[in-house]
């Protein structure tokens, strides 16, 4: 019961009733679509990238709760974000949902670290890093639908 | 609660939901500290203890290979797999067993069709009629044999409660139609199908049907000859036997027409480099050693429904499923997807602005199995254009406690998201 409160915690569900940066994005550099063939959930991350920053990120797409949540604070942590940067969140937030023993420091991740009480639900996992490998997906410029299987 | 044993002139048990519970050793765990309330019966049901002890009998007591053997064990083992397939004879009133085919299960008896049927009866410029209810393993065995075959695929379309067009299913039959192949009992929904006249319509036409019944054999009674199906297809594991064993029923003119599947021991009478005979229905469609313990078990569980009687089954679950009904349609938000007048035990639905997965989630929680998806079966949901519907699927052990159940999960969930 305690790990269902963590998992749809008020910033989660917060963030799913109200998705931020929930928009097409026609003048994007990058695009990728992902989908998660297990519950139906579709993503789209739009990037705009310049020198090496990523100055917008947006999505749209239906998922749920933790798919949507998980894309929309994303899209807050990374704007404004040198590519190295974003890379290494990429990195770390994969590292605390799906690595054995987890070595990132979850203060680190900043607001991220919520989704850290999906590790408690394993078959959710790919619900809340569908949209970041779709970024990555955008960011390789990798012209393949991402899924999650 | 009484335990009642008196049998009636059919040989059935007076019906006593609490004793069958009983009969079934996993309705007595928890799940995540609560006590399992189990919904998923249209993925799977879960086994008696007959069945469970079925298999453990033959291993512990009889297991060899069978057909082949002239030892003690081989002979016992053989005559138990047979007389499992006399069982299917009887449970489904094929005309005899060499009508009865073991295969894996549905999946694997329809594509069994789709490559045998349909290799030499196919053509260019054919045409097979399905419907929009089925399941992907009633749609894409069809869709790979029409891009083989260069053969078109015609899909009969639902109206909005998800019940079959049967006016538009009269318009696509054309001089073209090689086959109709449609679910008995939709696996998505529940609608039950009105197959009766879907084939007698097709027939007069002098077109074969297939009927999909995986969803229909563990809650009504079927009578394939009544019917007058070509071909039956069904699995054990949704009828309380084990998973890896079903039924393929082929009348004996098709059984004997059509050309072998798959080539191997047990298929052929005799065999020389210079050419090989084939054996007989059905074992010309049994190739290898097949699953011994499955073709057992599958035995043991229709037997077992037969003690329980089909008729109980069915009316328990349909007092169920009005139960259900009701109780769902009182929650706000809440939306039946599927709404058919003839309906199996399938209760489908979404909640507003939940997703399907995060009420599956929260209901396991609580101990609640129930699936979430899109069932096999996208193109229903496309047709009601949800991604996903949360279903709970009723099984002759279900009670109304484990409605009771669901709908106080639902409203944990609705409170959770509010």
């Amino acid at each position: 019961m305690n790990d269902l409160r963590e998992l749809y915690q008020e910033f989660i569900l917060d963030h799913y009733k109200k998705p931020r940066n929930y928009h097409a994005m026609p003048d994007a550099t990058a695009h990728a679509d992902g989908y998660n063939p297990l519950c139906g959930d579709k993503v789209k991350v739009h990037l705009k990238v310049a020198d090496g920053i990523v100055t917008d990120v947006a999505f749209e797409g239906s998922g749920c709760a933790i798919s949507t949540a998980s894309a929309s604070t994303m899209t807050e942590a990374l704007k404004g974000k040198p590519l190295a940067e974003v890379r290494a969140l990429f990195e770390a937030f994969h590292e605390m949902l799906t690595s054995p023993e987890p070595t990132v420091d979850p203060a680190s991740l900043g607001k991220l670290a919520v989704f850290g009480g999906v590790r408690e639900f394993p078959v959710r996992v790919k619900c809340a890093t569908l949209a970041w490998h779709t970024m990555k997906a955008a960011l390789d410029n990798s012209n393949n639908p991402v899924s999650t299987e | 609660m009484s335990t009642v044993h008196a049998t009636r002139s059919a040989g059935t048990r007076v019906f006593d939901v609490a004793a069958i519970r009983r009969e079934f050793p996993i309705l007595s765990r928890t799940v995540n500290g609560r006590p399992l309330v189990y919904l998923d019966n249209a993925a799977t049901s879960q086994k008696p203890r007959a069945v469970i002890d079925a298999l453990r009998a033959y291993y512990e007591e009889i297991n060899a290979n069978i057909h082949r053997g002239v030892h003690w064990l081989s002979q016992r083992a053989t005559d138990k797999y047979e007389a499992a397939r006399e069982s299917a004879r009887r449970f489904i009133n094929a005309g005899s067993v060499e009508e009865i085919v073991f295969v894996r299960g549905t999946t694997e008896a329809i594509n069994l069709v789709a490559q045998t049927y349909g290799r030499t009866r196919i053509n260019e410029g054919d045409e097979i009629v399905i419907s929009h209810l089925e399941h992907h393993s009633n749609i894409v065995p069809w869709q790979m044999l029409c891009a083989e075959r260069k053969a078109t695929l015609r899909v009969v379309p639902i109206n909005d409660a998800g019940e079959f067009q049967f006016d538009a299913y009269a318009n696509l039959l054309n001089e073209r139609t090689r086959l109709v192949a449609v679910s008995h009992v939709s696996n998505a929904l529940g609608s039950i199908n009105p197959v009766r006249e879907i084939i007698a319509l097709a027939r007069s036409r002098g077109i074969p049907v297939l009927l999909d019944g995986a969803q229909a054999v563990p809650h009504l009674k079927v009578d394939v000859r009544d019917l007058g199906a070509d071909f039956y297809t069904f699995s054990g594991h949704k009828m309380y036997g084990p998973t890896g064993i079903g039924v393929l029923y082929g009348r004996t003119e098709w059984l004997e027409a059509l050309p072998p599947w798959q080539g191997g021991g047990d298929m052929i009478l005799s065999v020389s480099f210079d050419g090989t005979t084939y054996n007989k229905p059905p074992f010309k469609f049994e190739a290898g050693t097949p699953n011994i313990e499955g073709g057992i078990g599958l035995g043991a569980a229709i037997e077992w429904i037969e003690g329980v009687g089909l008729d109980n089954v069915a009316a328990h679950e349909h007092e169920l499923l009005e139960y259900g009904t009701r109780a769902l349609r009182k929650i706000e938000g809440l939306n039946l997807i599927g709404t058919a007048r003839q309906k199996a035990g399938v209760l489908s639905f979404t909640l507003d602005a939940i997703h399907p997965h995060d009420i599956g989630t929260i209901l396991d929680q609580a101990g609640i199995a129930i699936r979430t998806g899109h069932h096999c079966a996208q193109p229903v949901m496309d047709r009601f254009n949800v991604p996903a519907t949360a279903r709970a699927s009723l099984a002759v052990y279900n009670t109304t406690a484990d409605i009771d159940a669901l709908v106080e999960g639902l409203d944990q969930v609705v409170r959770m998201f509010r």
